[in-house]
Order: C-alpha cells, then sequence, then structure tokens
C-alpha cells in the first residue's frame, strides 16, 4: 500500500491530532474552547485553522493543485499574523505534523521499508511547505502596513477629493 | 541552550487563568494596543495629570497619590452607579459570558472573557471594599492595586468595545460595557487616556468635530458634496447652514462629511431631503453627531453633547433629525435628556412632515434615527425609488451594536433595503452573528487608532469569518450599516479578511434609488461605478 493511501485512509486520526497541537500552541481555556464549539460561526478561529489543514492535508496528498497551498496556508497565518505568533512560532506548526505521521503509521513504517523512502520525500516537501508559509506570513505582514497607510488617506478622502486629488492614486 | 524543536517554538507564553491569572501581566506588543495621549490634549479639554508617557515604558509617571485617587474613585462610583456594586456582587461566575466576545474569539486570551475582564476591577473591589475580601485577600480573588493592576486594566478596558454582546448572554445582565466606561473614567483620573480618543474629544471639544475641522472646512465639505449630487444625478441639493425657524436640525457624525465611504451616505441624505422638500438645516457648531468623549467619561461625554440641544434652542427647530450612526445615538437616546437636566422643552415631539407620523418613541429625547424616517416613508409610498440603480450591489446587513443590541434597531434598515434593492439581492449573515446577537466591529469606542491594527483585525474577525460566508455562498459585494465608526473601520477590517467586499451606508442606496421628478438620465451610482445595464447597447456587451 503506498502511503498517500495509508494517509488518506488515517486522515480523520491525523487530521485530528494535528489541529489538538495546533490548538494547544493557545492557553488551556482557549485551547479547550477552540475543541468544544462546533459551530463555525461562534468559534471563527477553530474553524477557519481547521480548514486550512484540511486543505494543506489534501495538497500533501495531491488531492489538490500544488498551488493551492499557498491559499490554504494563508487560512491559517492571515489569523496568526495578527495574533501573538512570531514568524518561528506562526510556522512551526507545518514540522509537527512530521511526528505525528510517523506515530500514527508507526506499524506500518515498520513492516514496509518502502514507505520510508516515501515519507522522506513528504517530509522534504513539508519543509518546502513550511518555506512557502514564510513568504505567506511576510505578505500578511506587509499587507498590515499598507492597511496603517490606506487607512490614513481613507480618514480623509473626501477632503482630498474635494481638493482634485483622487486618494486611490496617492 | 540547545537549539528549540517546533513544539518548544510554538508554544505562546500564556499560563492558565483559572489557577493564576492574576500572575499573568499583559504584553504591550506593539500593534495591540493605542498610544497614551499627548499632554497636549488634556490641556486642551482641562483633564487631570497632562504628562508626557510611554505605555511601552516601565514608568507610566502616575501622580504620586494615584493609589488613592483610584480608590476614592471607586468609592465614589459605587456610591453613584448601584449598577456598578451589583454588577461587582452578583456575578456567579457561571461562564456563559466568557466565549461570548470577539476580542476573546479572536485573540485567544482568556483574559479577554467578559468575566476575567470585571475580575480586573472586582479583584480590586473585593479587597478595599468587603469585608471579606478585606480579611481573605486573594484567598476570595481580591488583590492588593499597584501599578500591574492599573496597568491591566489599560490594556483590557480597551480591548473591549462596550459593545454589550457578553450581557445579552448573562443570566443577571451584568453590563460590561458599563464597568468598562467606569473603569475608563478612573483611568483618566490618574491622567491614563489615549491619544486617539483625546484628540478627537480636544478637537470635537474646541473645534466641534472630532476631525477638527473649522465651520468654514464643513460647510465647504458638504457645498462640495451638494455639487457631487449635482454633476452625477443632474439634481440640485441645496444645504442650509444655522438657519433660524428652520424646522429640523440635522445632526451627523463627522465621518459622512470627511471620509469615503461616508461621503457617499451624506450625498444620499441631501438627495432625500431635497426630494422630499423637507424645511432642515445644518448647524455647524453642532457640527459633530459623533461622541468619543463617551467612550473617556460620562463627564466628557456630557460636554460634547450639550451642543445638540444648544443648538436646536438657539435656531429654534421644532426637532432633531439624526443620520447613521451608532454610538452617536446610543448617547443621544439613552444618555442626552439626562445629562442636559430635563425634557427640553424647547423642542416638540418629532411628527413626520410628509406623513404626518407621530414618533412616539422619541418623546422624551426628540430626536429620530434617518433609518426610522426614511423606513415610515417607505411605509406610507412616499418615495418613488429605481432599485434597478443598485443592481451591481448584493448586500448583507451588520447590525451596528449600538443601534441594534443598543437601541432595537432592527427591522428598519431591513425594511429600507428591501425597498432599495432589485430582488434577491440581500442576504442575512447566519443569525448568531446578526441583530442581537451581532458581532461588533472591532474597532469600536475610540480604539479604531492606527497602531492598534492588529488588535482590530482580531477584535473584528468573527464579523468578517460571517461576512466572508456570504460573501463566498452568495456573491455579497457590499456590507451595508448605518453606523459611521463602521464606515470607518470595516473598509480596513474587510480589507483584511474579506477584500472582495466593500462597506455602504443605507441612505446612499437610497440616494441611488430616488426617482426625481424630470430627472436626467443615470449612468452611474454616487461612487460613479456604471450602473447595470449601462453602455451595453453601444458596447453590445451582455450582462453577466
Ligand atoms: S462589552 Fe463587548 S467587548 Fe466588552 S467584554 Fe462584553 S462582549 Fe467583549
Ligand atoms: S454570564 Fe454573568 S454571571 Fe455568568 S460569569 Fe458572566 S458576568 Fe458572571
Amino acid at each position: 500500500m503506498t502511503l498517500k493511501r495509508l494517509l488518506s485512509e488515517r486522515r480523520a486520526a491525523i487530521l485530528e491530532k494535528w489541529r489538538d497541537r495546533v490548538f494547544a500552541c493557545y492557553p488551556p481555556e482557549t485551547a479547550s474552547f477552540l475543541k468544544r464549539e462546533a459551530d463555525r460561526f461562534s468559534n471563527p478561529v477553530a474553524h477557519r485553522l481547521t480548514e486550512g489543514l484540511k486543505g494543506i492535508y489534501a495538497t500533501l496528498l495531491g488531492e489538490a493543485p500544488a498551488a493551492e497551498v499557498t491559499a490554504q496556508l494563508d487560512e491559517v497565518l492571515r489569523i496568526w499574523a495578527v495574533q501573538d505568533f512570531t514568524p518561528s512560532q506562526a510556522l512551526a506548526f507545518v514540522f509537527f505534523l512530521k511526528p505525528i505521521i510517523r506515530e500514527e503509521l508507526a506499524g506500518e513504517l515498520k513492516a514496509d521499508a518502502g514507505l520510508t523512502a516515501e515519507l522522506l520525500d513528504l517530509e522534504s516537501r513539508l519543509d518546502g511547505v513550511a518555506l512557502l508559509g514564510f513568504d505567506v506570513y511576510m505578505r500578511r505582514r506587509e499587507k498590515l502596513s499598507d492597511l496603517k497607510v490606506s487607512e490614513m488617506k481613507a480618514r480623509i478622502s473626501g477632503l482630498l477629493r474635494r481638493v482634485g486629488v483622487d486618494p486611490s492614486t496617492l | 541552550m540547545s537549539l528549540p524543536k517546533p513544539e518548544e517554538l510554538a508554544r505562546v507564553n500564556y499560563q492558565p487563568p483559572a489557577r493564576g491569572w492574576m500572575e499573568v501581566k499583559p504584553d504591550f506588543r506593539p500593534g495591540t494596543y493605542c498610544n497614551a495621549a499627548s499632554p497636549k490634549w488634556l490641556e486642551w479639554i482641562d483633564y487631570p495629570y497632562p504628562r508626557q508617557w510611554s505605555v511601552a515604558e516601565e514608568d507610566w509617571q502616575l501622580p504620586e497619590n494615584w493609589k488613592e485617587i483610584v480608590l476614592e474613585g471607586m468609592e465614589d462610583r459605587l456610591a453613584r452607579f448601584r449598577s456598578l456594586k451589583l454588577f461587582f456582587d452578583i456575578c456567579v461566575r457561571c461562564g456563559a459570558c466568557a466565549d461570548k466576545c470577539h476580542f476573546f474569539l479572536g485573540t485567544g486570551d482568556p483574559k479577554n472573557m467578559p468575566v476575567l475582564r470585571a475580575e480586573l476591577l472586582r479583584s480590586v473591589y473585593k479587597r478595599y471594599f468587603t469585608r471579606i475580601g478585606k480579611a481573605l485577600g486573594e484567598l476570595v480573588g481580591a488583590r492588593d492595586l499597584d501599578e500591574k493592576v492599573i496597568k491591566e486594566w489599560f490594556f483590557y478596558l480597551y480591548q473591549c468595545t462596550i459593545c454589550r454582546r457578553c450581557s445579552l448572554f448573562c443570566p443577571y445582565g451584568i453590563d460590561m460595557a458599563e464597568m468598562t466606561l467606569l473603569g475608563r473614567e478612573m483611568l483618566a483620573s490618574i491622567g491614563i487616556n489615549i491619544d486617539w480618543a483625546m484628540a478627537s474629544v480636544a478637537q470635537c471639544y474646541d473645534k466641534g468635530s472630532h476631525i477638527g475641522a473649522t465651520p468654514q472646512a464643513f460647510k465647504d465639505m458638504i457645498d462640495f458634496l451638494a455639487e457631487e449630487n449635482e454633476r452625477i444625478t443632474g439634481i440640485k441639493t441645496p444645504v442650509s447652514y444655522n438657519r433660524k425657524g428652520a424646522e429640523i436640525l440635522f445632526v451627523t457624525p463627522s465621518g459622512d462629511y470627511f471620509a469615503d465611504p461616508g461621503t457617499f451616505t451624506l450625498m444620499g441624505y441631501l438627495l432625500l431631503f431635497t426630494y422630499l422638500d423637507l424645511d432642515w438645516t445644518f448647524s455647524t457648531y453642532a457640527a459633530e453627531g459623533g461622541n468619543f468623549g463617551w467612550f473617556v467619561s460620562h463627564e466628557m461625554g456630557k460636554r460634547l453633547n450639550a451642543k445638540i440641544y444648544h443648538e436646536a434652542e438657539r435656531l429654534k427647530v421644532k426637532w432633531i433629525l439624526g443620520g447613521e450612526c451608532g454610538h452617536m445615538w446610543r448617547v443621544c437616546n439613552q444618555y442626552m435628556p439626562t445629562w442636559f437636566g430635563q425634557v427640553p422643552s424647547f423642542l416638540e415631539v418629532p411628527v413626520s412632515p410628509v406623513t404626518g407620523t407621530v414618533f412616539e418613541n422619541a418623546r422624551v429625547h426628540k430626536m429620530v434615527h434617518i433609518s426610522e424616517f426614511t423606513a415610515d416613508l417607505l411605509r406610507h409610498n412616499k418615495l418613488k425609488l429605481d432599485p434597478q440603480r443598485n443592481a451591481h450591489i448584493k448586500l448583507t446587513f451588520h447590525d451596528s451594536c449600538n443601534t441594534s443590541r443598543g437601541m432595537g434597531i432592527f427591522e428598519e434598515p431591513r425594511y429600507i433595503i428591501q425597498h432599495v434593492l432589485p430582488e434577491g439581492h440581500f442576504f442575512e449573515m447566519p443569525p448568531n452573528t446578526i441583530r442581537e446577537k451581532t458581532f461588533c466591529c472591532g474597532s469600536s469606542s475610540g480604539i479604531n487608532a492606527n497602531e492598534n491594527m492588529e488588535l482590530r483585525m482580531q477584535g473584528g474577525f468573527p464579523r468578517a469569518n460571517a461576512v466572508r460566508y456570504v460573501h463566498e455562498r452568495y456573491g455579497v459585494n457590499h456590507l451595508g450599516c448605518i453606523c459611521a465608526l463602521d464606515r470607518a473601520t470595516l473598509p480596513t477590517l474587510l480589507q483584511y479578511w474579506v477584500p472582495e467586499v466593500e462597506v455602504t451606508g443605507i441612505t446612499e442606496l437610497v440616494g441611488n434609488a430616488l426617482v426625481f421628478e424630470g430627472e436626467i438620465e443615470r449612468t452611474t451610482d454616487l461612487r460613479d461605478r456604471d450602473l447595470v445595464g449601462v453602455g451595453e447597447q453601444e458596447g453590445g456587451e451582455e450582462e453577466e
């Protein structure tokens, strides 16, 4: 059986562990809330983080085009770029997946040496995902600075138009 | 030191508040707090202890007897506001409010659970004003008032937008907004204020509007918007200023005449008033409907608010009409007559000159919200509308905390929307995010400072998350609201989370749709955007 097939079969269990590990980055009260509340609107952070993880996982398995991984990373990182996460803290979550997969598939990996080679390849792809993540995180931080500037202009945009300046061209 | 593993890196530095919440101190990370108020502003309004200080620095240069001032202030407020004492005493820590605050949901910081926010104040109350707290201290959740506590108050009381969502879920109706306001007052009493709010307050007190516009600039700007109306619609929308004997005084927040997209809403007001041939006037003195003073203290709120009735009396109008604003509305509706000290006898109970409707709900304060006024016009079939002129808009509606949860204005804006949009162009966000349960914009109550951007993006995330849902599901491209602060802050929020969605006031949509007698053909909306169907004959394009 190929690694991808196994990962697809164990998707629910692996994703749940990955998600729980991600939630554990928050204080305990928050982590337990993130896990408990199922409504996506009453618990938006959990919902969007979970969606992001699901998407990245599917892309790793080749179920979604690789180009989508940036958008999936953004799902997670746009939240952490405004929360208390430094870049290294924000990107660590990608690496959480490695030990989780190894643990979950421990038996199979022992039994089938061919799987290990596949796993090494997948792990190296994960490293690539993390590197892309740095770009995504940085773009979000840049977006925040842009917003500060554009909001300053927006505050007097009517006035600018009054004097014949188009605020969007500034 | 060994090199860290990802797991070690990712541990965000919080501790479980269930055990040691008193020990976890706020981390003043740039982006999550507002700058300290410049002494200049405090001097302008004669506020105590103006000084140059910085939030990030260790020493906040508190006045020598700061502790005395705060404790006396608390004692005084406990006597004056029975609600405060009640709220301190009756909370049973049931936790129903804990996960209802957008700041908790967005930041993940447990101290943003309303129950803990209240505890910041309550712990001091217990220590100094209850027998058990005096005797048992921390055992019963009481603690000494020290500078660290003051810093925590500052951090978390300015991470509350006094939106009252939590109190909706509290079995006792404990109102965190009230506590936050009183806590901020106590901070102000020792010279701790935020610059963004204080600058607006001082400018408003000195010049008449938050943005510091002179009466000339105010008039100039509104005249310009009237010209814009004429350019786009071919209709002259005359404005009168300080006109004695007008029937109605119209008051709106400065956001509506200085900043887009509020300006388009203002153009909508002018079109509507012209259409109705209303007898109305602006006042260049009561040129600011908003009231950042209320975000600072009751006393300052009162000071800034006073000009509205004074102008109404001076101009001898019969009643007051208010523009689309949230906190202005809460202030005018819930506080104004009390602050004024009496029912304003020089005003009459508002009656719509067009429909004859008596606004009984405004019997005391004599002020009507434009949404109530417009909805009544529609109910009586007084407006000819062409909803197709809004066919490029797919709308959802954000209930602003103050107008909705605060004042119960739920149906009026929706009723207007139904009339001005083509059928099938309006989509509600999920029920647990609208009406009473609406999620705050995350930037209200004076914290919409630029330097506070990260916090605002976190606080507004639950709102944006619901907007994104209707955008993805129904193709919604506009978020409507009847609040000027929303129009100022939601565009930024959405640019971060859902950049495909723009923000609009509701009267702007009315302005687009209003059909005037003998008008020229409209080809664009009030924002100069092509109307659906325009130019297609020549270009031969097909409608999507
Ligand atoms: S009033 Fe609003 S912002 Fe303040 S604690 Fe309650 S829910 Fe949070
Ligand atoms: S819901 Fe009310 S009683 Fe319960 S913890 Fe919150 S404030 Fe206290």
